[in-house]
């Protein structure tokens, strides 16, 4: 070799050297690049592909009734959900119909269902899963399908309070009931918080809390579980005895104008919403208006009072039991012949309600059912309450301000009703109606002297005597003043010849009022359809168990004492005879 | 050319008579570096893998299996492995034949001989083969090579690359065609032919491109060229591997917890794009670090290239050196999105077995080149 040779050589050596250390630093260099220089952008782009915000479900507001006992809670669940993206780009057949069978529907079903919305980053798959469904999903980690915390509304009194208390949808929103009227109220903020979301679109971690979800907020209903339960009890099985086609019973705390309990059938279970039908949620006892029938004699009576155009001691002459008015008739059961007012309520003749409301002009009869609060919404603010009407009264002829007084030609509902026997109650105070428990009794209007109010109870109490229409109603220990109402339903053609809506309104202890009570029954099918046979015994049970329940004191004790003397003496008596 | 060809004889360096951990054939300073670079790649692929322990297990076999085939090879005198080269060399080219005849298909590619215990991967020998046969070829001319002998030595190069190419498996084609050029640059090749062969690769580039190659490599350099292009599709490891590297910034992470690959945005993380991992996890300084020990290893392969006794060793020595260097650069260009993705391992770190074997079998004969001497003979 050649000394030229070797400084080629050596030359060589160099060459490569410079080579390899040139392409050393060109790779430091990159890096030095890619993580310094272009570093602020490729973060951004790996936390665009890694950090999702969440949504944060917020517990909705417990609804309690007024002893505190809950009757709809939220309850945390899952729900299955797909990113359609990832689980298409990772799909094995295999996979697709074993998660089917878990969630239980069609695998060719679910691939559509995914296959549709392959445009979307988030699509349900099921909603509302029990736990050890979720947990199934969670092992079988099918790339892309992920669950959700949701809450889940459960009613643990069911159909028992579910007119009342409506139900939300599945997104947690109240539809019906208090849970709409209510619904901002008990709903709360949702909050967020970032997450670390792998290649599979699974949530690895939680990185921050953006904002803690805000649970809404609690309500108290009027509402006391025990009578809610008692009325619902009692006017299912009046239904199914008489095989009536609905009812609705309402139970009023006289002084303070709370519902205590309004109970409908048909019902429904809230917690199924495969129970779901307009017909079974809706709450009648607000939303639908019916004829109230004789159950309005007493207000006729309040105005010829209150206008002094009869006193409790005048006596009517009903003969011979019927009254050409125009071309109609209106008819009593019997000739009564001449009776006083007491007695007009206690047999429920028409005639004596017609004679005392021609007493009056329309516009002074109007005003006085309108001071009850006929025709007017209630003020309760319930989704869907109806005002019923009673009509104008300068269209009033003699025939329909004559109907008025024995209750056809106008509507009311179940509460209107209620509210207006509250007044007679409450000494002629009219008190807004509250769904919510009241802290402090609200103000009321007089609307009817306290003098005619107790006149017109102690009137309503003969009805509900031996001798009245309503005996059946009567309760062991409580003077029970009442008055029942038999009345035709409307059809399309008019009146019904043979279709009834039994209803009976009342108050107890008739001494010293604390509830209102009416229940209606439409429809009894089973030959008895009178209020006083249908609906008053119903009154009864529940009433007797409601007063019992809120420990009111009896207010006919002599009456209890003869009755359980008499027991006594009979027994007595027998057992004599058997010495 | 010479027939009756003498390859020497070669002992140990330093022969002592009784059994000393000379005797082991043992390079210490690259050891020390292939060991610490092992352990380095066993801790990112504990990170890369998911925390797999079963896969670290799998992988210290391999890496066990391949430091005895280093270990073995070193006790191999030199002109032994001399004597082989042609043959080993006549075997493997006769191998890659097999291959595209009956070879088996794995992944779009015909790469493997399956010889019924296991499958074998012709290539894979090719990369130590190349710079064995060239090295023993040049030995036999003065140096620098005359023209009729680059003539040779470049169809010894093209012969097994086009049999590769056609596999297809661009990677090792390129990295074997890299260690025959290496070997004839080391020979000493003039200015004048490296000038012209330049020309002719860019020559030939274009014919290449348009019949040489197949669909899906075509698609990978146009990717490379502008990953955005295809962000779902052949883009999508690049800019992954991109923001996993970026996002590093100069301190990394941290081990474990790299986002982009903990949370499996990253493709082929544990394998061919391990690098981007340990760039996320341990910055900018950290590959610094993991440059600085490749670096040594490769200074002490040129190092004992230098040291060499022959012009066999010395080439093949420094041959087998630079294709690791090769091995390093293009994967972590690939990964880094300078080169086109070709898919070669990161040496020693990528989950893998076969390469790691023949890489640990190149330091095994730069092993022997080191520890034994060339007896002078008279001839």
């Amino acid at each position: 070799m050649s000394e030229w040779q070797d400084k080629l050589n050596a030359a060589r050596r160099w060459l490569l050297l410079l080579l390899l250390l040139t392409a050393a630093i060109v790779l430091g260099w990159r890096a030095l690049y890619l993580q310094w220089m272009e570093h602020d952008f490729l973060q951004d782009q790996g936390d665009a592909r890694h950090l999702r915000v969440m949504d944060l479900a917020a517990n909705r507001g417990v609804i309690m009734d007024r002893n505190g006992e809950p009757l709809a809670i939220s309850t945390p669940v899952d729900s299955v959900w797909v990113n359609p993206k990832v689980f298409l780009n990772n799909e094995s057949k295999d996979k697709t119909t074993r998660l089917a069978k878990v969630l239980q529907i069609n695998a060719s079903e679910l691939q559509q269902r995914v296959a549709t919305r392959s445009e979307r980053e988030f699509v349900y798959l099921k909603r509302h899963v029990s736990p050890e469904l979720a947990k199934k999903v969670t092992r079988m980690s099918v790339p892309g399908v992920a669950l959700q915390r949701e809450y889940r509304r459960y009613y643990p009194m069911a159909g028992v309070t579910g007119h009342v208390i409506g139900f939300t949808d599945i997104d947690d929103r109240g539809q019906e009931g208090i849970e709409l009227a209510f619904d901002e109220h008990l709903r709360g903020i949702k909050g967020s918080k970032r997450v670390l979301k792998n290649n599979m679109g699974e949530v690895v971690e939680d990185v921050e809390s953006i904002m803690e979800p805000q649970p809404g907020k609690d309500i108290v209903l009027s509402i006391d579980q025990r009578l809610q339960y008692l009325a619902y009890r009692e006017l299912k099985a009046a239904v199914k005895t008489n095989r009536a086609r609905s009812a609705s019973a309402v139970i009023l705390d006289v002084n303070s104008g709370e519902v205590l309990a309004m109970v409908n059938q048909p019902s429904f279970n809230p917690n199924n919403r495969a129970s779901f039908a307009s017909a079974n949620y809706r709450n009648r006892a607000v939303t639908d208006v019916f004829e109230p029938g004789s159950t309005m004699k007493p207000f006729a009576v309040v105005a010829g009072l209150e206008l002094g155009k009869i006193k409790p001691a005048t006596r009517l002459n009903t003969s011979p039991g019927y009254l050409h008015l125009g071309n109609n008739t209106i008819r009593d059961a019997v000739n009564y012949g001449e009776i006083d007012i007491t007695k007009i309520l206690q047999k429920s003749s028409n005639i004596g309600a017609t004679k005392i409301a021609l007493s009056m002009t329309a516009e002074e009869f109007w005003k006085s059912l309108d001071g009850v609060g006929f025709g007017l919404s209630t003020g309760s603010r319930f989704p869907g309450e109806a005002d019923g009407g009673i009509g104008d009264y300068w269209r009033w002829n003699p025939v329909q301000q004559a109907s008025r007084a024995y209750g056809y030609g106008i509507q009311v509902t179940s509460l209107q009703l209620a509210r207006a026997y509250s007044v007679l109650a409450n000494d002629g105070i009219l008190k807004p109606i509250s769904f919510l428990k009241l802290d402090d009794v609200p103000d009321g209007e007089q609307v009817m002297s306290a003098k005619v109010a107790s006149q017109v109870r102690l009137m309503l109490e003969s009805v509900v005597s031996e001798e009245g229409t309503g005996r059946l109603a009567a309760v062991d220990g409580f003077r029970v003043a009442g008055k029942t109402g038999t009345v035709h339903r409307t059809t399309r053609g008019g009146y019904a010849e043979d279709r009834y809506v039994a209803v009976f309104a009342g108050i107890a202890p008739a001494s010293k009022p604390r509830l209102a009570m009416v229940i209606v029954i439409h429809d009894p099918m089973l030959g008895e359809y009178h209020g006083g046979a249908v609906a008053a015994p119903v009154f009864s049970k529940v009433m007797s168990g409601a007063l019992r329940l809120m420990n009111i004191a009896p207010d006919d004790v002599k009456a209890l004492q003869q009755r359980q003397v008499a027991q006594q003496n009979q027994f007595l008596h027998v057992a004599g005879g058997a010495l | 050319m010479n027939h009756s060809r003498s390859y020497g004889r070669w002992i140990d360096r330093r022969p002592t008579g009784r059994f000393t951990t000379r005797s082991l054939h043992m390079d210490w300073p690259l050891l020390f570096g292939l060991i610490a670079l092992s352990g380095v790649g066993l801790v990112v692929l504990y990170s890369a893998g998911g925390q797999d322990m079963d896969l670290i297990w799998r992988q210290g076999i391999r890496l066990g299996l391949a430091f005895g085939v280093m270990f073995v090879i070193a006790q191999i005198p030199p002109h032994h492995i001399e004597r082989w080269a042609p043959w080993l060399f006549g075997v493997g080219v006769l191998m890659l034949i097999a291959v595209l005849i009956f070879g088996a298909i794995g992944k779009g590619a015909q790469r493997w001989l399956d010889l019924g215990l296991f499958r074998f991967q012709p290539s894979e020998i090719m990369k130590l083969a190349v710079p064995m046969m060239i090295a023993w070829y040049l030995a036999e001319n003065t140096l620098p090579p005359p023209r009729r002998a680059m003539a040779i030595t470049v169809l010894i190069i093209v012969v097994p690359v086009v049999l590769i190419v056609k596999q297809p498996d661009l990677g090792t084609s390129l990295l074997i065609a890299m260690a025959g050029v290496f070997a004839l640059l080391l020979a000493g090749i003039s200015w004048r032919l490296v000038g012209g062969m330049s020309v002719l690769v860019a020559a030939f580039t274009p014919i290449v491109w348009f019949f040489g190659m197949h669909d899906y490599q075509r698609q990978r350099v146009l990717t490379f060229l502008n990953p955005e292009s295809d962000p779902l599709g052949s883009g999508y490891h690049i800019i992954q591997s991109k923001i996993a590297i970026g996002s590093g910034g100069l301190y990394g992470k941290g081990w474990l917890n790299g986002t982009q690959s903990q949370l499996e945005f990253l493709p082929e993380r544990s394998t061919d794009f391990i690098f981007a991992v340990f760039a996320e996890e341990f910055g900018f300084f950290g590959i610094l670090l993991l440059l600085a020990l490749y670096l040594y290893i490769i200074a002490r392969g040129l190092y004992i290239s230098a040291q060499a006794q022959d012009t066999f060793t010395r080439l093949l020595a420094g041959s087998l050196t630079l294709t690791f260097f090769v091995y390093l650069v293009v994967n972590i260009g690939m990964v880094s999105g300078m080169l086109p993705v070709v898919g070669l391992p990161l040496p020693l770190v990528s989950y893998g077995g076969t390469s790691m074997v023949t890489l640990m079998a190149a330091f095994g004969i730069l092993m022997s080149i080191q520890t034994h001497r060339k007896l002078l003979t008279s001839g």
